[in-house]
């Protein structure tokens, strides 16, 4: 739980602010001259973090940081037998070594996803206090004030607990599986990087098709 | 005892244990040699349940392995301690704690009954002071000890060593043999040794048994490889000018 999520606070932070900033600025680009109210700015950073942005693009860096960090790990663990010998003490190796992982990652992810929601709003602000993207942070602040639809937030967490679920059970099954040594442990943290973005990717399609 | 009766195993269609027939008896340490590729280590892992034999029995104290259900093969997984080629410490724990994880998973001892059992075995492999340190704080022989007192700690009735000696100096390897051995016979346990080392095969060979293209070849004592006429048996074990020096010297 602390390398999935204290561990990973650092980053989302970083990208999530950054993101946020960037989506103010363009945002704030395609608006000039157009009657939309500059406002609207506020509500499109938020909702477009809350939706897509944050649980997506975290998901994604989590496949990287956190996926690669997993299979890797069980990997190390496989090649050099240390799997087998928890398998001849009689230990039930799959819910020992993988279940604790998949439980961490889907309670840590959403809190993951909320912080990096604020982050990304807070990029937005500063922005906004920049003065130079042509929306004050009255503005904006005016539009964060606009209602929360609760059924975005339930299609944040989804998302959330979705690619939480997704990012380690696939990383724990290439890490768990790996043959072939040095070399093996190295391709399936490949693996696990790439078929965790992929699904993530599919499932990021699929859940926004079905629910929105 | 451990009985393994007509045991095949075979990976994609190619044979690589052929009609295993072996006994190996309590309180004695019983070798398994053979060159590389002669299939004794995948007769071990037969034996320890991580592979599946494609046909034949292994019988622990008359109780067949291979037929029992998993819960009855947890329960004879408990009487087995194994000590692996490569060690297989726990890189994230210290050696108290990968001594102590057999007890924390399966017994109900308090804390103190097992702090009392990991100093109990890690002083019997003479590793007093080692306790607070990482697998990769210590040499290789220390790690073997570790091994062999991890293997131990939950007393098993059955202890498998796969290439104890391997990457060990020729001192720190009579040490962790006789350490095997001593263990052996003051546990009264069925041992098995899956081994290259000739030294071991001399030294604390009660049985051994000769593995050559998955099947036994030979069987004998230790002593009695000395005196062998087969001859693929001593193709492997005279192979060094060392052993065939001695042999010649015998006669």
């Amino acid at each position: 739980m602390n390398l999935i999520g204290v561990g990973s606070v650092g980053i989302i932070s970083i990208m999530t602010l950054f993101i946020g900033a960037v989506t103010s600025v363009q945002f704030a680009y395609q608006l000039q001259g157009n009657l939309i109210p500059m406002w609207y700015i506020g509500i499109i950073v938020r909702d477009s973090l809350m939706l897509e942005l944050a649980p997506t693009l975290s998901a994604l860096l989590l496949a990287g940081k956190v996926g690669s960090n997993i299979s890797s790990e069980l990997g190390t663990m496989r090649i050099s037998e240390q799997i087998d010998a928890m398998k001849i003490m009689g230990v039930n190796t799959t819910s020992y070594l993988i279940g604790p992982k998949v439980l961490a990652s889907v309670l840590v992810m959403p809190l993951l996803i909320v912080f990096g929601v604020s982050f990304g709003i807070f990029g937005g602000l500063l922005v906004a206090l920049g003065g130079t993207s042509g929306f004050t942070a009255t503005e904006y602040i005016r539009g964060l004030q606009d209602p929360i639809k609760d059924f975005d937030t339930i299609v944040m967490f989804i998302k959330s607990v979705s690619f939480a679920f997704i990012i380690t059970s696939i990383s724990a099954y290439q890490g768990f599986h790996t043959t072939g040594g040095v070399v093996g442990v190295g391709k399936a943290s490949t693996r696990a990087v790439v078929y965790s973005s992929i699904v993530v990717i599919i499932a990021d399609f699929l859940i926004a098709a079905l629910l929105l | 005892m451990i009985q393994v009766k007509d045991l095949n195993k075979s990976f994609n269609g190619n044979e690589v244990l052929k009609r295993i027939n072996i006994t190996m008896n309590e309180g004695k340490c019983n070798l398994i040699i053979g060159k590389s590729g002669a299939g004794k280590t995948v007769l071990i892992k037969c034996m320890v349940g991580l592979f599946e034999p494609t046909e034949g029995q292994i019988l622990y104290d008359g109780r067949d392995f291979v037929t029992m259900s998993e819960k009855e093969r947890k329960q004879i997984r408990l009487e087995m301690g194994m000590l692996f080629q490569g060690n297989a410490l726990f890189d994230s724990m210290t050696v108290e704690d990968n001594v102590r994880f057999p007890l924390e998973m399966f017994t109900s001892m308090t804390k103190k009954e097992k702090q009392e059992r990991v100093d109990e075995v890690l002083s019997r492999v003479n590793l007093k002071g080692a306790h607070k340190k990482f697998p990769s704080e210590i040499s290789g022989g220390m790690m073997k000890r570790v091994g062999i007192a991890r293997a131990i700690v939950q007393k098993p009735r059955y202890l498998f060593c796969d290439e104890p000696n391997s990457g060990l100096d020729p001192i720190t390897s009579i040490v962790i043999d006789e350490l095997i051995q001593e263990i052996t016979q003051d546990l009264n346990i069925t041992t098995v040794i899956n081994t290259h080392d000739m030294n071991s095969v001399m030294g604390i060979g009660d049985k051994v048994i000769y593995i050559h293209e998955g099947e036994v070849h030979w069987e004998g004592s230790g002593k009695e490889v000395m005196t062998s006429k087969e001859i693929e048996l001593n193709n492997f074990v005279f192979a060094s000018k060392f052993w065939k020096t001695i042999k010649e010297d015998q006669k």
